[in-house]
């Protein structure tokens, strides 16, 4: 990125803070970007000809006197087919020693899809793991986040879920990757076969933090290209959300705004659905799916990130060990697809969303019966029955190792009803018992 | 009306904070006044929110993305108005009342504002009113009709004093912006009337003569509120609950079935998705009073999460006066805003820009202000020629953390009558709607009015029963928690039947499928046989010899019921449930 002729260079530093320098300077827009000392910056704020610009890359060793180059425009991408295959940093630039990418600049973070132009979504993604097919099925053009403990294997589960999902192209985010988890991603991708329709853009630990905040509009601007100009079917990984929002408070809290809650941004909320909104369905075919992770701690849903989060998601994915098993597996009950009712029993088999109702009812019966346990009062025959069934409904069906389809999944959802109850406790409607029910 | 419309005050943008611009200004501006910013060929809408000497803040409603120092701004000479005049319904708008429709391209533009209403359009106009009537705002001069209601032109809202009509055109075909009706005012000045007049949508309209308390039950088809907590025609209601509780759900399936001839949906910073669920269906769906479809009597204002924030705040003021504008020509609204939370998050993001001294939660100070008057435009009115109309309002709230100590609930709280907690164990143990039935209330049921209409349209006792089952409910729980606590075989029998008792009327009650063709709405009528049949389980008293058969027992007993509320009401298969549900309470029944 270098600068051309008629751009204006300025050389006196007003004010400099951790994340922000002040100058004079005329002409500027507002978000453009400039130079400051070699370091990409961005408009945030100008009061008369005093401009403030964000240093992404922070400012340590900046000196009153350093060169200052305005852009004359925002942040942008090249976008082209040529993105297909390449791994950027969050500015955009190649960090897989390839050439620059040729195409159509176009400024990231763009306008919002109008909502009478977007059709409902109804496009089933299967991933073969049960407690996503069965119970929180996705949609194209979805936005649902994986919410888990940093120590849980979101990132293994979400590169499975996006090789197996049939996208056209995969989108990667990451924004506070570690190098380790980085070079995960690449390996599986590329063992995969899959490496042509991987774009990525990372930011990883060792980076500052401050640039991941452009990562997730890089991410959504080479969506919308193959989604809107060509037609594709697009998922977007973005992981770990939960330090994107952190580098918006560090940013918030550098500029003096007052904190809301949990020392988050007040603006939180927009700026997290801003993102989230850019996941739809096109008519014409294109979607754009996003598959996020948002790490919590010590299983904290209160808190401002995952619970803005969650009023602007469509459901959530919430991994958990369960230790009767041994497994990661994903909770059926804090889970949660919203989507779901759009293709459950309509493009999916019609007793679908009993078998799904009930096993989830079966096994919040378990559960009952293990606190029953658990405060020394005796287990009836049917609890230690809905304990059995609850331990290989957890094996068979809602641990992430599970690989089958969803027709599997309904019969294997039979098989235990079977196995363990009889049809009057299942109470599932009588046309679909007499059709499915296991014949011994 | 305020403010000069000779000249325009013009300016200079000379800062840029977000979307917070401030113009250096050439002239008088009134607070609140309209502005636009030109940017690039594309002319900005604004507001201003505080003035400094000649310095105007606005905030301005789209990206101000490139935006410089010395553009300049146009102030308009009014405030943020809606556009009324037939056509309004089965529109879809954004904030700002610009049609969505009309807008070109996949994407927002900035600077696109399309018009509210379709200026070519030919409606039938009838007078209502005759040359040398008197008048006065939003006396009826004529009317159109609207996919099927009629829609009254009225005096502007803005005209003060009396009028005298001086000529009304007679029946026949108009577009809205043809003259219908010549007025001349007390000092003999003459001003042409149209089909559209203008209205800032921050200011209430008080065209009306007298608002009573409201008084009679609206029905909505859900038993949760209409039996237990009945919302009241004219009232104001919120749902506050954490993520994913249903507040949506219940909100759209209000929109679809209650007993409104408009409904008025603010689809205010939530999911676009949710709005195209109402594009897509409604245009299907039948309004079960009318046989019209539902869109025909719907109107959609989508601010959606990711459009502007500043339009978001504006949306909830536009569906309003949409709201008020309907309710003086005689009809009864539904005005559902979801979700005001983000509303409030507006507020306090400008706020916060502003630099304001800042309340709880960094909200600004005056929010519960904000939001009490908001409320009070509601309500039930009698119109000047003795006609009423009325606005129902109900919000949701998305409190943070689930945590209903929150400003924008606890101001809430304050203003709105009833209250409906949507809870996360309920919806956690798929309890649909999640309404908790103890934390929730409805005020309205404590009005004599409000209980003497229910004594006459429904049942003498109706009232006594309400507060029977209320009772009932909390008489379960607390059994509830002490065989939780102190285990099943430790405590009375009784305990056991208390608490199935309250589990019958939560199942056959309070839970409604929202999803199913029959159970999703329920008539009056058929709630007040539910509400007997279920009484009438609780009044038995059953023989049991040890608390183990009491479950099983009750579990057939609700699943007979439940099966009553999946079957049409009085049919064949209806009554065949009801028999069977007879022979079951035979089974246990102890002969007095
Ligand atoms: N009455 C109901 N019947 C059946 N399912 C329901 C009902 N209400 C809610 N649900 C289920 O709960 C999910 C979430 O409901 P909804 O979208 O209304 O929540 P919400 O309170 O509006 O959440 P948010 O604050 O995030 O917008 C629905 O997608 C649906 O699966
Ligand atoms: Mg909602």
């Amino acid at each position: 990125m270098s600068p051309l002729a008629f751009q204006k260079i300025y050389t006196h530093i007003s004010n400099i803070t951790k994340a922000t320098c002040t100058l004079k300077a005329s002409g500027v827009g507002n978000e453009e970007l400039a130079l400051v000392h070699g370091r990409l910056s961005q408009v945030v704020k100008i009061i008369d000809n005093e401009v403030t610009l964000q240093v992404f890359g922070g400012t340590e060793g900046i000196p009153s006197n350093a060169e200052v180059i305005f852009y004359n425009r925002p942040p942008t991408l090249k976008v082209s087919d040529d993105l297909a295959g390449r791994f950027f940093n969050a500015y955009g630039q190649p960090i897989d020693g390839g050439p620059e990418v040729e195409g159509e600049e176009r400024p990231i973070g763009g306008p919002s899809v109008n909502p009478v132009r977007r059709r409902q979504p109804s496009e089933l993604i299967a991933t073969g793991i049960a407690g996503i097919d069965l119970n929180n099925t996705l949609v194209t053009g979805q936005k649902i986040p994986f919410f888990a403990d940093p120590d849980q294997p979101f990132n293994q589960v979400m590169a499975m879920v996006a090789l197996r999902a049939e996208a056209d192209k995969i989108i990667l985010g990451g924004m506070g990757l570690t190098n380790d988890d980085y070079l995960y991603y690449k390996n599986v991708f590329e063992n995969a076969g899959a490496l042509d329709r991987i774009i990525s853009f990372v930011n990883t630990t060792e980076d500052p933090p401050v640039e991941r905040l452009l990562v997730p509009d890089m991410a959504l601007t080479a969506a919308e290209y193959f989604a809107v100009d060509k037609n594709e079917k697009v998922l977007v990984l973005l992981t770990d959300m939960t330090l994107y929002a952190d580098a918006l408070s560090i940013v918030s809290n550098r500029m003096d705004q007052i904190p809301s809650k949990d020392s988050m941004p007040g603006s939180l909320y927009s700026d997290l659905a801003k993102i989230y909104e850019k996941a739809v369905q096109f008519p014409s075919g294109g979607s754009i799916t996003i598959i996020a992770v948002t790490t919590l701690s010590g299983g904290d849903i209160t808190h401002a990130i995952p619970d803005n989060t969650g009023y602007i998601t469509e459901g959530q994915l919430f991994l958990r060990r369960d230790t009767d098993i041994g497994k990661v597996i994903v909770d059926p009950f804090r889970s949660l697809s919203r989507l779901k009712q759009l293709v459950i029993g309509k493009k999916t088999r019609e007793d679908h969303p009993q078998v799904m109702n009930t096993a989830v009812r079966l096994y919040a019966d378990a559960a009952n019966a293990k606190t029953k346990l658990e405060n020394g009062f005796d287990l009836t025959d049917y609890d230690q029955r809905a304990l059995d069934f609850a331990r290989e409904y957890s094996e068979y069906l809602l641990a992430i190792d599970v690989n089958i389809d969803i027709d599997k999944m309904l019969d294997t959802g039979w098989e235990l009803f079977a196995r363990h109850f009889n049809q009057a406790e299942v109470g599932i409607k009588q046309e679909l018992v007499d059709k499915y029910w296991p014949v011994k | 009306m305020i403010m000069n419309n000779t000249k325009k005050t013009t300016g200079k943008v000379s800062g840029i904070i977000a979307n917070l611009v401030i113009v250096q200004v050439e002239g008088p501006v009134a607070q609140n006044e309209i502005c636009y910013i030109s940017h690039d060929g594309t002319d900005l809408m604004a507001e201003v929110i505080k003035i400094i000497g000649n310095k105007a803040y606005t905030q301005v409603f789209e990206s101000t993305r490139g935006l410089k120092i010395g553009s300049p701004a146009i102030f308009e000479g009014h405030m943020l108005e809606a556009t009324l005049g037939p056509g309004i319904l089965s529109s879809v708008y954004d904030g700002l009342m610009h049609d969505l429709h009309e807008m070109t391209g996949i994407f927002l533009k900035p600077g696109e504002y399309t018009r509210a209403l379709d200026p070519e359009k030919i409606w039938d106009f009838k007078p209502l009113a005759k040359g040398g009537d008197q008048v006065i705002a939003a006396d009826w001069l004529g009317e159109v009709i609207e996919n099927s209601i009629p829609h009254r032109i009225m005096v502007p809202f803005v005209f003060e004093g009396r009028y005298t009509i001086k000529s009304i055109v007679p029946r026949g075909l108009h577009k809205i912006y043809d003259t219908i009706a010549v007025l001349t005012d007390e000092s003999g000045k003459d001003h042409p009337v149209t089909m559209v007049q203008y209205w800032p949508v921050k200011q209430a309209i008080k065209a009306y003569k007298e608002k009573p308390r409201p008084f009679k039950l609206f029905q909505t088809g859900v038993r949760t509120m209409d039996t237990l907590n009945p919302m009241a025609e004219g009232g104001t209601g919120f749902i506050p609950g954490p993520f994913g509780s249903g507040k949506t759900v219940l909100q759209h399936a209000l929109s679809r079935q209650a007993e409104a001839d408009i409904v008025i949906v603010a689809a205010c910073g939530e999911r676009a998705n949710e709005v195209v669920e109402l594009f897509v269906e409604f245009p299907q769906l039948e309004d079960p009073r009318t046989g019209r479809k539902l869109i025909e009597r719907t109107t959609i204002i989508a601010n959606t999460s990711n459009m502007p924030v500043a339009a978001r705040e504006a949306s909830v003021y536009t569906a309003m006066t949409i709201a008020e504008y309907y309710r003086s020509m005689g009809l009864k609204i539904l005005l559902l805003a979801d979700s005001t939370s983000r509303w409030a998050q507006a507020l306090r993001e400008m706020s916060n820009r502003m630099e304001e001294l800042p309340g709880p939660d960094a909200f600004p100070m005056d929010l519960p202000a904000i939001i009490s008057n908001f409320y009070s435009r509601a309500g039930y009115v009698y119109l000047n020629n003795n006609q009423t109309g009325s606005i129902t309002f109900i919000g949701t709230v998305s409190p943070a953390g689930g945590n209903l100590k929150e400003p924008v609930t606890e101001s809430t709280k304050k203003v709105a009558r009833a209250f409906y907690a949507l809870s996360q164990q309920r919806a956690d143990s798929k309890r649909y709607p999640a309404i908790d039935p103890i934390e929730s209330y409805s005020k309205y049921l404590e009005y004599p009015e409000v209980q003497e209409s229910l004594r006459n349209t429904i049942a003498d006792d109706w009232v006594d029963k309400v507060m029977l089952v209320k009772n009932i409910m909390i008489r379960g729980r607390e059994a509830s928690e002490q065989i939780n606590i102190l285990g099943d075989d430790s405590v009375p029998l009784d305990y056991h039947l208390t608490f199935w008792k309250s589990e019958v009327i939560d199942s056959i009650i309070l839970q409604q499928d929202a999803f199913d063709k029959i159970d999703f709405n329920t008539p009056m009528t058929r709630q007040k046989y539910m509400l007997d049949k279920v009484i009438n389980i609780y009044e038995t008293n059953f023989d049991f010899d040890s608390f183990e058969d009491v479950n099983p027992y009750f579990k057939r007993i609700i699943n007979q019921l439940k099966q009553m509320n999946y079957s049409e009401f009085q049919s064949e298969q209806f009554k065949h449930f009801e028999n069977e549900l007879y022979k079951i309470i035979e089974e246990r029944k102890l002969k007095k």
